[in-house]
């Protein structure tokens, strides 16, 4: 074990990890992570915490988790590296290990662009490949990334993210593999809607031997409506989502959408288990955090593995 | 090249109107190739401030006058002989221009007609493109001569970001993704091998953030 991540060690368990999201508010708001965090409780094995997600601002990740750390729950430290630099990152990593928060996701975060400060300096000191292995130095050698040793260093579980369905697709794989060189523990994909496509990658991934090395956790995102099926497909960047999802959508009535947008869910999740390499799934329910159980439960993964 | 486009004429018009002589000074170098400052725009702009005057009801003399080269002192010592006979320069160089102008000429209130934009090269016909921001450490050896410090949205030394599309960059359609012309151009080099290699956290200390940067030539001091 390379850490006390409950992440970690349900992967070492051999069973399949859950995990899902919880993007803070946009104001001084602690109950409401609280609220959204519990509502989680018991049916996952970590919580992401968005940081400043489309580039909006919101409650910073650090806090969010710290929130949800006191209330005896594992967040998972999402971390951009598009607002602050290598000092800042590194001194947020360590503030977060002291609070207890040792799994991570690295992330290079939407362009400013996509946001509410478009007029925002955009920093990239780094970029997400980089900041794992900055993490993986962290912890397997307990070095600053400027070279200095740490005190006590942060023991970190190190995720990354990987989107198989963007172009151009047959470096996706070779992308997975330059994350893996870095240092990356587990991956949680983009949203997955085009099976086909997401088990060619797969294939790609396990006939490299890359499946040994790194947990991939395909990413779920249940639709509410035909409407936002179509949002997804048209105008969200490097998502694909086939017209079978969309027709299957707006092909039952509108109070029964989001019923059939949580079947489509555990379809999929169903589908995916039997995928070799995949070890977990990503519920990403975007302020539909309430529905993760009824996900995770009709899917099989309930009750989760019970981690001393 | 350094590129740069002329500012909105209520912009220069504000920044002139205090004055009733104004010396117009353009530059033979960059911004005559991108068709900003050269002689030419220095006598377009001139027209267009003495009719913008006019209608005012006002007058306003302008000297106008095109340097070889704005940032080199040696040409912007020629204003000297001129710059008495004006209240204020108005300068139609790149930001090292107005400097030097500025930096010779103490008490002499100098204005830029310009935005200076980025390093760049010609890719058609009026049209100019961000090719390299300088950083003071070249990889385009590591890079297929194709740069991601300028040309990536996010500078991603390793990317592309899962928001490539089919060649273009997620912010814009306008914008190429430069990850996906670099591994077409690595594929074409035969070293796509490569791509798995981690590229290393960049020491921006040779860039802007080590602070102002100078070339000190001993051989030529």
């Amino acid at each position: 074990m390379k850490t006390e991540s409950v992440l970690e060690k349900v992967f070492n368990s051999g069973q399949l990890a859950v995990t899902s999201e919880c993007g803070p508010p946009r104001g001084a708001l602690p109950e409401k992570v609280i609220e959204k965090a519990k509502m989680l409780a018991g049916y996952v094995d970590g919580i992401n915490v968005t940081d400043n997600q489309t580039a909006m601002v919101r409650m910073s990740s650090l806090a969010a988790c710290i929130l949800i750390k006191q209330i005896g729950l594992d967040p998972i430290f999402q971390m951009v590296t598009r607002d602050r630099n290598r000092l800042a990152m590194q001194s947020d990593i360590i503030g977060a290990y002291s609070h207890g928060i040792n799994t991570m996701l690295c992330l290079s975060g939407d362009h400013p662009h996509f946001g509410d400060h478009p007029m925002a300096a955009n920093v990239y000191d780094l970029d997400s490949v980089q900041l794992v292995q900055t993490v993986r130095n962290m912890r397997d050698n307990g070095k600053f990334q400027g070279g200095d040793d740490i005190l006590n260093p942060p023991k970190m579980f190190i995720g990354a993210a990987a989107n198989p369905f963007a172009d151009p697709f047959e470096l996706r794989v070779a992308r997975l593999a330059k994350k893996i060189n870095a240092g990356v523990d587990f991956i949680q994909t983009q949203c997955i809607y085009n099976m086909a496509k997401f088990e060619k990658w797969m294939k790609g991934v396990c006939d490299r031997g890359l499946d040994k090395k790194v947990h991939i956790m395909p990413g779920i995102t249940p639709m509410k409506s035909a409407g936002m099926a179509r949002y997804m497909k048209n105008k969200v960047p490097g998502m694909d989502v086939p017209d079978e999802i969309v027709k299957r959508m707006a092909g039952v009535p509108k109070e029964k959408q989001a019923a059939e947008g949580i079947k489509i869910a555990v379809e999929q999740i169903q589908r995916l288990k039997d995928v070799q390499g995949v070890h977990g799934f990503h519920i990403m329910a975007i302020e539909w955090e309430q529905k993760v159980p009824e996900i995770v439960e009709k899917a099989g993964l309930y009750p989760r593995p019970v981690i001393e | 090249m350094i590129t740069a486009e002329r500012k909105p004429m209520e912009e220069i018009i504000a920044s002139v109107r205090p004055y009733n002589r104004i010396l117009l000074v353009g530059c033979n170098e960059c911004v005559t190739v991108c068709a900003a400052g050269g002689r030419k725009e220095v006598g377009i702009l001139s027209s267009a401030l003495q009719m913008a005057f006019m209608q005012e009801g006002k007058t306003l003399d302008i000297k106008e006058l095109t340097l070889e080269r704005q940032c080199d002192p040696e040409y912007v010592e020629e204003l000297v002989t001129v710059i008495d006979q004006a209240d204020a320069v108005l300068s139609m160089a790149c930001g090292c221009g107005v400097q030097e102008v500025a930096r010779r000429y103490k008490d002499k209130p100098v204005y830029p007609a310009l935005n200076t934009k980025f390093m760049g090269a010609s890719e058609r016909q009026g049209v100019w493109a961000e090719r390299c921001q300088g950083c003071g450490d070249c990889i385009l050896g590591l890079t297929g001569g194709i740069c991601p410090v300028a040309r990536c949205s996010k500078r991603l030394l390793n990317g592309p970001c899962g928001g490539s599309t089919a060649g273009k960059c997620e912010i814009s359609q306008d914008v190429d993704c430069v990850w996906q012309l670099i591994w077409d151009r690595m594929k074409a080099l035969g070293i796509e091998n490569r791509y798995e290699e981690v590229m290393m956290a960049k020491d921006w200390r040779s860039s802007r953030d080590g602070g102002p940067r100078k070339i000190i030539r001993e051989d030529l001091v």
